[in-house]
C-alpha cells in the first residue's frame, strides 16, 4: 500500500499560495495611495446616499471615528453641565450651558486631521474662543499654559498659553452646525484647529492654567505635545490651517 | 486457565477472524490540537479586540481605547508563536506538508465546487481536501501580512510615513476579508459535527473519514 500517496505528491502549490498573499500584501502597500484615493472618493459618495449606515463599517469609509479612553462616559445635560476655569487666574469662574452661549460666538470651518490618518474636510465648529475665558479670567503673570480636562474622568489634553489664545482655538458648542452630540464629546468639547484632532478633547469640563505644560492622555503614552498637523507625530499631512 | 465455552483448541486458533477495524481513526495529535486551540483563542481576541477599536456602536459600548489597543497589539504579535513551537512536533509537521502537496485529485476537488457538486465520489480528497488546503495557505499569507502592517502601524519609527499610511490601509482592508474568511472556517465547522470532534479530541469515525476523506486511510 506503500506505493500510492495521495498525500505527499504533487505540486507544492500551498507555499506559493502562502509567497502570494505576501507578495499581494507588498504591491497593496506599494499601491496604496492610488488605491486609497479611488476608494475613498468612491466610498465617501456611497456613504453620502447610504440609508443603512453600513458603509460607515467599511474601512475608510469616511467620516468621523469614535475614540474613547474611558470605559464608559457619562452623559451631561442643559441643567448638569459645567465647566470651571482656575489655577492661576485672578478670577475663577463656572459656566453653564447658558451662559456660555450667551458669550459671543465664533464660527471656524477647517479640515479635522486625526493623527491615526483619517481626515474630515470641511467641518464647521462654533463656540466661545477660549482666549475670551482666558481674559475674563485673568491670567496671572506665572501662568504660562494650560491644562484641559474631562467629565470621562480619564482624558486630559494641554496647550501653552500662546497657542490657547489663537483666534481658532475655541470652547465649542456646536459641530456641523448642530450641536456637539454625546459621541463627539457633547454638550462642549475643546477645538484646536491647527492640530491633530487628539488636542481637540471631548466632554470638555475644566480648564486649568498652569506654570508650565503637563502632557495630557496620549501624550504620556508618545504622542507629540506641540501636534501641528503636518508637523508632528512623525507625520507629513497636509496642515489644516 | 479455566476452559469456556466457545473457546478452542491451539489448531482453531490458526486462522482467527479478521480483527475488527477501530471504529475510530487518529486524526490529530495532542500537540496539533493544542496548536490550534491557540491560535484559535489569539485570533478570537484580535477578532475581538479589533471590533472593539473599528466598529463605532462596539467602540462606545467598551471604550478604554488604550488597554483595548494593547491587548490586540499582542494577541497579533503572538499569533504566530503556537505555529512554530507545533513545527517541534513530528505529526504537525507531517500535515504541513500534506496541507502544501496539491495533487490531481486535489483539483478535481476544486472544480466540483465550482459545478457546485456536492456528491463525495467527485470529491476525491487525502487527509485535507483542497478547500482546506486553499484555506490554511491563505490563512496562514494573510497573518504574516497583518503581522508585518501591524508592525509598521505599531513601531512608528521603523518606516517614513507614507508607508504607515499604506500599511493602515493594507491592514484595514484585509482584516475585513480575514473576518469574512474565518466567518466561513468557523461556519463550516459548525456544519460538521464529527470534523469537530476530531478537533477536540483527536479522532473521527472510520465511515466519516472513508466518506469525507477516502484517499486518506489509503494512504496509512
Amino acid at each position: 500500500m506503500t506505493t500510492h500517496h495521495p498525500d505527499s505528491e504533487g505540486a507544492p502549490v500551498g507555499r506559493r499560495l502562502v509567497l502570494g498573499m505576501l507578495g499581494l500584501g507588498a504591491a497593496g502597500v506599494v499601491g496604496a495611495p492610488y488605491l486609497q484615493r479611488g476608494l475613498e472618493s468612491f466610498l465617501g459618495a456611497a456613504s453620502d446616499k447610504d440609508p443603512t449606515g453600513l458603509s460607515g463599517l467599511l474601512p475608510n469609509g469616511g467620516g468621523f471615528r469614535y475614540y474613547s479612553v474611558a470605559s464608559s462616559v457619562p452623559r451631561k445635560t442643559e441643567q448638569s453641565y459645567r465647566l470651571t476655569v482656575d489655577g492661576l487666574v485672578d478670577r475663577p469662574a463656572t459656566y453653564t450651558l447658558d451662559a456660555l452661549r450667551n458669550l459671543p460666538q465664533t464660527r471656524v470651518v477647517r479640515d479635522v486631521q486625526c493623527v491615526t490618518g483619517w481626515r474630515v474636510p470641511d467641518t464647521a465648529f462654533s463656540g466661545v474662543k477660549l482666549s475670551l475665558l482666558l481674559d475674563a479670567a485673568g491670567v496671572r503673570p506665572q501662568g504660562k499654559a494650560i491644562r484641559f480636562t474631562c467629565f470621562d474622568g480619564t482624558y486630559s489634553e494641554s496647550l501653552t498659553l500662546p497657542q490657547a489664545r489663537r483666534d481658532d482655538v475655541l470652547v465649542c458648542l456646536r459641530m456641523q452646525d448642530k450641536p456637539v452630540s454625546h459621541s463627539h464629546g457633547g454638550p462642549v468639547r475643546l477645538y484646536v484647529a491647527p492640530m491633530y484632532f487628539y488636542k481637540s478633547a471631548k466632554w470638555l469640563s475644566g480648564i486649568t492654567v498652569t506654570s508650565d505644560v503637563q502632557p495630557g492622555y496620549w501624550e504620556e503614552r508618545g504622542y507629540d505635545v506641540d501636534a501641528w498637523v503636518g508637523r508632528s507625530n512623525g507625520r507629513s499631512d497636509t496642515p489644516t490651517v | 486457565m479455566t476452559s469456556t465455552p466457545g473457546s478452542a483448541g491451539p489448531t482453531a486458533a490458526a486462522t482467527p477472524p479478521p480483527s475488527e477495524r477501530p471504529p475510530r481513526v487518529r486524526r490529530f495529535s495532542r500537540a496539533e490540537r493544542w496548536v490550534h486551540r491557540t491560535t484559535a483563542a489569539l485570533m478570537l481576541l484580535c477578532v475581538a479586540t479589533a471590533a472593539a477599536l473599528y466598529v463605532p456602536q462596539i467602540a462606545e459600548l467598551v471604550g478604554r481605547r488604550y488597554l483595548v489597543v494593547t491587548v490586540h497589539e499582542w494577541s497579533g504579535l503572538l499569533l504566530p508563536v503556537p505555529f512554530l513551537l507545533g513545527l517541534c512536533s513530528r505529526a504537525f509537521r507531517a500535515d504541513l506538508r500534506r496541507l502544501n502537496r496539491f495533487g490531481r485529485h486535489d483539483r478535481t476537488w476544486l472544480r466540483a465546487v465550482g459545478r457546485r457538486d456536492h456528491r463525495p465520489e467527485s470529491r476525491p480528497a487525502g487527509k485535507f481536501n483542497a478547500g482546506q488546503k486553499v484555506y490554511s495557505a491563505w490563512i496562514a499569507g494573510a497573518v504574516l501580512v497583518m503581522l508585518a502592517t501591524g508592525l509598521l502601524m505599531w513601531f512608528t519609527s521603523l518606516a517614513p510615513l507614507v508607508w504607515r499610511t499604506s500599511a493602515t490601509f493594507v491592514h484595514d482592508w484585509l482584516s475585513l476579508a480575514v473576518g469574512i474568511v474565518l466567518f466561513g472556517h468557523i461556519g463550516m465547522a459548525l456544519a460538521d459535527p464529527e470534523s469537530r470532534r476530531g478537533m477536540r479530541t483527536g479522532s473521527v469515525e472510520r465511515p466519516w473519514a472513508e466518506r469525507e476523506h477516502p484517499l486518506w486511510l489509503k494512504d496509512e
